[in-house]
Formats: structure tokens, sequence, C-alpha cells
């Protein structure tokens, strides 16, 4: 029997929700105590859920879902989805337990998600937090050692619950309390995730989303590279968000250390970027059907007819003696410049970011 | 379904060329500031939100009362639920 009544209302927790199947269980295991819970999901700028394949036009026929959102309603629970990118920054760009094996901020993040989740809980009074954690699931920010570091750092403390390892951990509060019931949580620990699957299976969960390598795109390889590449040709670790979206769009080639192109890859891309033409310098080839291509930088005249070469060597004009190619700035204002498309083997690779 | 018969508005969001769930949250923002029984039109250019923006209402209890598909832009109406 729990105290999960208070004065007639139920206790009410806030779950961190990612749209990952252990944060679903954590919050069905509280709700079947009695627990009211609501979720709460950050948005980044990061977040890997939902975003390129909006952009692309041969994935727009797949189908798509938001996964938080989706657990929510499996769940029956509201979910509210905080745009925290603009304080976010300072956690990707000064983490204070450094990156992983990319630009990924695995401790800082966590911290800082529990945190704001802390801030959140508070003003909307609810009278504590859980989270999908499991000890040794993750190599940076979920193991034995670096827990406490989020419970200290974030100010959670012992308002802080973790139902899927509670059992391995010292009491919270809502435990001492008797909101929650400790016999009823869990003691999963390590990377296997047979007993994850096992509970997902006698909740009656199915086409909860698989774990393909974590939630963020600063995990990924190919976009950290992307990114270091943006702040070594800035000159500082600053970026907005429009630059984030960016690398994750198109080809990015860097033929010079003070400007990139970006040339869409097909035509949802084209789309897409063609939208950003009032915050980039433009390219697109008259002449012949090609991709709408951005520069991001300072280019002179020299850079470029340079850049309008490459822009039709992704043209179909690419075989062709010349190709029109009109360059439009920020203001709308445009000219065309007729170049010959670069040949195949004057494209170095090292010009792919 | 009762609604407030003074007072209720049609709003606008313009959340084209926002990625989701950037659309998700922006109408959640905006309709945080309506009155039960208002309406709200978002247009966008992100075809996630096709999903997601039912989704959210489901979840949030507002209703969808139509959408509007084209080749790049959607326009969603939905009418604001009890906020509680």
């Amino acid at each position: 029997m729990t105290n999960s009544i208070n004065n007639g209302k139920k206790r009410k927790a806030v779950a961190l929700v990612s749209g990952g199947l252990d944060s679903m269980l954590a919050v069905r295991v509280m709700q079947e105590q009695g627990i009211h819970v609501e979720g709460i999901n950050f948005y980044t700028g990061f977040c890997i859920e939902g975003h390129t394949q909006a952009i692309r036009k041969k994935d727009r026929d797949k189908p798509k879902r938001n996964n938080a959102l989706w657990v929510a309603e499996q769940l029956g629970i509201k979910l509210h989805i905080i745009d925290v990118t603009e304080d976010y920054k300072n956690v990707v760009i000064n983490p204070k337990h450094g990156y992983g094996a990319n630009l990924n901020p695995c401790l800082d993040c966590k911290g800082f998600m529990v945190h704001e989740a802390m801030e959140w809980m508070t003003k909307h009074d609810f009278d504590f937090l859980i989270t999908g954690e499991v000890i040794g699931q993750r190599p940076m920010s979920q193991r034995k050692g670096t827990m406490p570091i989020v419970t200290k750092e974030s100010g959670a403390g012992d308002l802080l619950l973790r139902p899927l390892c509670a059992k391995l951990l010292p009491e919270t509060l809502p435990e001492r309390e008797g909101w929650v019931d400790r016999e009823q949580l869990l003691g999963f620990s390590g990377r296997n995730r047979t007993p994850q699957m096992a509970l997902a299976e006698k909740y009656g969960f199915k086409n909860y989303a698989q774990p393909a390598g974590g939630c963020c795109f600063l995990t990924d390889a190919s976009y950290s590279k992307k990114l270091a590449d943006l702040w070594k040709a800035r000159g500082e670790k600053t970026y907005e968000i429009d630059d984030i979206v960016m690398l994750k769009v198109g080809r990015h080639l860097r033929p010079r250390p003070h400007f990139k192109i970006i040339i869409a890859r097909e035509e949802g891309e084209t789309n897409f970027l063609r939208g950003y033409r009032k915050n980039y310098l433009s390219m697109s080839t008259i002449s012949h059907p090609g991709p709408v291509s951005l520069i991001d930088g300072e280019p002179d005249d020299d850079d470029l007819e340079l850049a309008a070469r490459l822009v039709a060597r992704f043209s179909s004009g690419r075989e062709a003696e010349l190709v029109t190619v009109e360059v439009m700035q920020k203001n709308g204002e445009s000219r065309n410049i007729d170049v010959k498309p670069l040949l195949a083997d004057e494209v170095p690779g090292e010009w792919y970011v | 379904m009762k609604f407030p018969v003074s007072g209720m508005s049609e709003t606008t969001l313009d959340a084209r060329n926002l990625l989701c769930p950037l659309p998700v949250i922006r109408t959640q923002n905006t309709v945080e500031e309506l009155q039960q029984g208002d309406t709200l039109l978002v247009k966008c250019t992100d075809h996630g939100v096709i999903n997601d923006i039912p989704a959210w209402c489901r979840i949030n209890g507002h209703e969808i009362l139509s959408i509007d598909e084209q080749e790049y832009e959607i326009v969603i109406k939905l009418r604001v639920g009890k906020n509680s």
C-alpha cells in the first residue's frame, strides 16, 4: 500500500520521455502504482526525431511518426515538448564533462535535461521526476559512477527516481515517503535489452521504437565532423539553429577554408534550401536542370566562379561546354555567369565535409 | 459540446520552413494563449505535421477540423479543447 494519493489527489511525476522503450516502461511502472504522470520532451536542435526524413522527397511516402508523441498516446499521458535550443548551446559548446566518441556531451546533456525538467516540475507543482535510465545502458551518461553526478549537478537530488534500476540505487524521497513502493520498482542493469523487452511484452507494448544508436545527431560521426568543420572555419565554437539544421541537409563541400557550398541532393532538399535563399548567397543552374545550392562564408569573385563550376558539376549539364548559373544575393539581386563545369577529377575528396 | 459563444477567435500560425517538432512546439505554445473553442490555422511545409499535430491534439484534447495537404504546403485547422 502506498501513499500515492495526497489529500484526495494523485501524486504527480514528470517523466523525461525520449520516445524510446525505457522511458515508456518507466512511465508505465509509475502508472501501475497510481501516480499521475505527464511527459516532457526537449527539443535541442540536434534531435534525430522526424527531421531529415521530412526534407527528402524520396522519404515522404515512408510512414513517419514522432516517437515521443506516439509513446505519450500509447500511455495516455500528456506530453509537453519544450524548445531548449538557446540554452542547450552552452551544453554543446562548453561541456564540463567533455565529449563522447563524437561531439556528444551526453553526461552534461542528461544533467541539463534533468535540471530543466526539475524547473518545469517546480513551476507546475509536480511532486517528483522520473527517467527511464538503466545502470550501464550507455557508456557515458548511464553508468553507476555517473548517475550520481546527474542527480547532484541537476539539482534534482532525491526527487529523481529511476524506476527501471531503482533497486540498485539509494532510496529516493518518493520511496521514503511511501508515494511509491520500492518493492515494485526494478533492478535492471547493463546493455542487455531482454528484461525491457519482457516487460514491454507484459504491458502489451508493440511497435515501439527500436534503439538505433541514440536520438541525437551529435552521436553521429559524419554529423559531428560537419559541426567541427563549421567551428574550425569560423574560428570559434558558435552556432545558430539554421547552421545545425543545414548540417543535416545536402552535400557539404569546402573548396576553400573561408566558404563552403551546400548542394541539394534531390528535389525535396532543393525545395528546402530554396526557403533559405534570404539567409545565404545561393546558386542555381539556369541552362540545365540542377540543384539549388547555398554558399556559407565570405567568397570573393574568384571563389564564386569556382563555386559556380562546382554547382554546374552537380547539374545535368556536367558534360556541357558551358553552363549558365544564377548567383543570387540574400536581398534577391541576381546575375548570371557562364562557367565550364568542373571535371570529376577536379573535385578532390578532401573538399567533401 | 459547449463552447463560449462570445469571444471565440481564429488565429493563424505561420510554421512554414520549420522542421518537426518545431511546428508542434509553436502550435502548443500558441494554443496555450487561446481559449476553449478558438480555432487555429497552422501553415506548414514539413509533411511530418500531418502525423504529429493530430497526435499532439489527441493527447491534449484538441480537435482537428481539417487538413489541407498541397504539394509544398499543409494547412491544419484545429479547435482548442479544454486546457487543464
